[in-house]
């Protein structure tokens, strides 16, 4: 009797489920113009964009959510949101732990940056985010990795000289070399890394991924894409 | 906030910073602190509660509730604050999933860890994945009160065990003297004469529950420390009001807040212990008694 009442009351409260599915997107907001959380406390960015126009294209209702880069793919098997658009781009190696979507930024260039042109980027320390293809490529490049939880922690070790260089997604650091006003310089000659950006499903959600597919398909074939990564990312970066 | 705000990037000095400082974020941050007391509203009396109980149990005749109590004690105590948050939360969290699984859906065939995955039918999610991002948060941060709630009272147990053990003997034998059962004496006699002594043990732990509301953060609840990091960061132009790194100036900020907190609750516990120690016959009691003459 007690478990049937139980039963009830948690039936009652999850009630309404099949009505209608939000889905929950997860993101990092901290990772400028990716996605960052605006001066309103709002998700912001060429992925809040993104996102809230494949929704929209698929039928869903969407709500976002922010979560630290490092949890950011056991939360999402553990089921607290139910897709991670974050900047992530596609690796062999996540490939084995979460599915992605067909790439909604194409392959694109990573950079270092320090505080002059010179920096020791080969044998020197450079910074880079935990758990980023950066971070592994600084790692095998013979150069001391210095890891931080945080985008923004990366650029303030170079700043304060705790690092020579970050090694970054080249969209994110430009913004801090234009601004920087010659503080701030690109190192060395960009790499490409990865296999572009895409959105990342638990490996069973195979029927959430296919309705996003279809959205992002849909975007690139009637040229909305195009404009809005350059609306974010400015004229000079690589289009589909 | 202000209609003199619709345009950050025009404005300079003080009518900037005004308006930067009651910007949407800045005015999340300040509720942060909202948060941060609700914390400790609630998880104070529910930690002394769990004490209570803990200390009640450990002095129990019964013999497995008294190992219930001590192992509570000893096992809380004896792990680190900050591995027992992350994996006491996300236990919580999967043991109640669980359980509302088998519950729910009794014919559920799928396993429910499928490699890294941790998968119950949609309707035994808590809370349900189509709820508003609200009861979310409130979920996480009961999580988070009911964790600090145990942490804390393993320590509150200890202090309130050793409290009730340093009540005289003779007051005790008094009331039995008296006539009065086991339970009367406990209710009338060493609860009430206890607290003098368990107070230097509790207002020590309110002080380290206060320094410790920053783990917070750690479970993912959106507390000051959180919005001071994201505050204080450097800010591109992509944000409506640019700035470099500033989080020495924010954290400072936490650290006077902080000071100001324990400050204030320093003074509220000395006048605490000062109606306390009124009568008792011990030292600090005996100092009251001739400071009065």
């Amino acid at each position: 009797m007690k478990k049937l009442l139980l039963a009830t009351a948690l039936l009652a409260l999850s009630g309404g489920i099949a009505a209608a599915q939000t889905v929950r997107l997860g993101t990092e907001g901290a990772y400028p113009p990716y996605n960052f959380i605006d001066d309103a406390g709002n998700v912001a960015g060429f992925e809040r964009e993104l996102g809230d126009e494949l929704c929209k294209r698929a039928g869903l209702t969407c709500e976002w959510v922010t979560n630290d880069w490092d949890s950011i793919i056991p939360n999402l098997q553990s089921g607290n949101y139910d897709v991670i658009i974050a900047g992530m781009s596609i690796t062999d190696e996540r490939e084995k732990v979460v599915d992605f979507s067909e790439n909604y930024i194409p392959p694109a260039d990573s950079a270092y940056m320090g505080l002059t042109a010179d920096a020791d980027i080969k044998g020197g320390v450079v910074s880079a985010q935990v758990g980023t293809i950066q971070a592994g490529y600084v790692a095998e490049s013979g150069a001391t990795l210095l890891e931080f939880a945080t985008p923004d922690e990366t650029v303030a070790a170079v700043r304060n000289g705790e690092a020579a260089a970050v090694f970054a997604d080249l969209d994110y650091l430009a913004p801090f070399v234009k601004e920087s006003n010659g503080e701030l310089t690109f190192v060395g000659e960009p790499v490409p890394l990865g296999g572009g950006v895409g959105m990342a499903f638990r490996d069973s959600d195979d029927e959430l991924r296919e309705k996003f597919n279809a959205a992002i398909k849909s975007m690139k074939e009637d040229g909305t894409l195009n404009p809005l990564i350059t609306k974010h990312f400015g004229p000079d970066t690589k289009l589909f | 906030m202000f209609s003199s705000c619709a345009d950050p990037k025009s404005l300079e000095g003080i009518s900037w910073l005004l308006c930067y400082l009651t910007s949407g974020k800045h005015i999340d941050f300040y509720w942060s602190f909202l948060t941060v007391f609700v914390l400790l509203a609630v998880t104070a009396p529910a930690a002394l509660l769990f004490g209570f109980g803990g200390a009640m149990a450990a002095r129990s005749h019964v013999a497995p509730l008294r190992w219930l109590g001590k192992i509570y004690t000893a096992m809380v105590r004896g792990v680190p604050d900050i591995v027992f948050f992350l994996f006491f939360v996300i236990a919580l969290d999967q043991g109640i999933e669980w359980m509302t699984h088998k519950i729910v859906c009794p014919d559920w065939t799928e396993p429910i860890r499928q490699g890294l995955e941790f998968r119950v039918c949609p309707e035994a999610k808590v809370p349900p994945g189509d709820a508003p991002q609200f009861w979310h948060q409130l979920y996480g941060f009961a999580l988070a009160v009911f964790t600090f709630a145990i942490v804390f009272g393993a320590f509150a147990a200890n202090v309130l065990y050793g409290a009730m053990n340093a009540v005289p003997r003779a007051q005790l034998e008094t009331a039995e003297a008296y006539g009065m059962t086991h339970g009367q004496v406990f209710r009338r006699v060493l609860v009430p004469q206890m607290w003098t002594y368990a107070l230097p043990g509790l207002s020590n732990l309110w002080l380290i529950l206060v320094k410790a509301t920053p783990l917070l953060f750690l479970l993912g609840v959106k507390d000051i420390v959180y919005w001071a990091r994201e505050l204080g960061g450097s800010k591109t132009q992509a944000y409506a009001y640019p700035h470099p790194d500033w989080r020495l100036w924010y954290f400072l900020f936490l650290l006077v807040a902080y000071l100001c907190m324990t400050r204030v609750s320093e003074i509220v516990l000395a006048r605490i212990a000062k109606r306390l120690n009124h009568g008792q016959a011990t030292a600090a009691g005996e100092a009251m008694r001739r400071a009065a003459q």
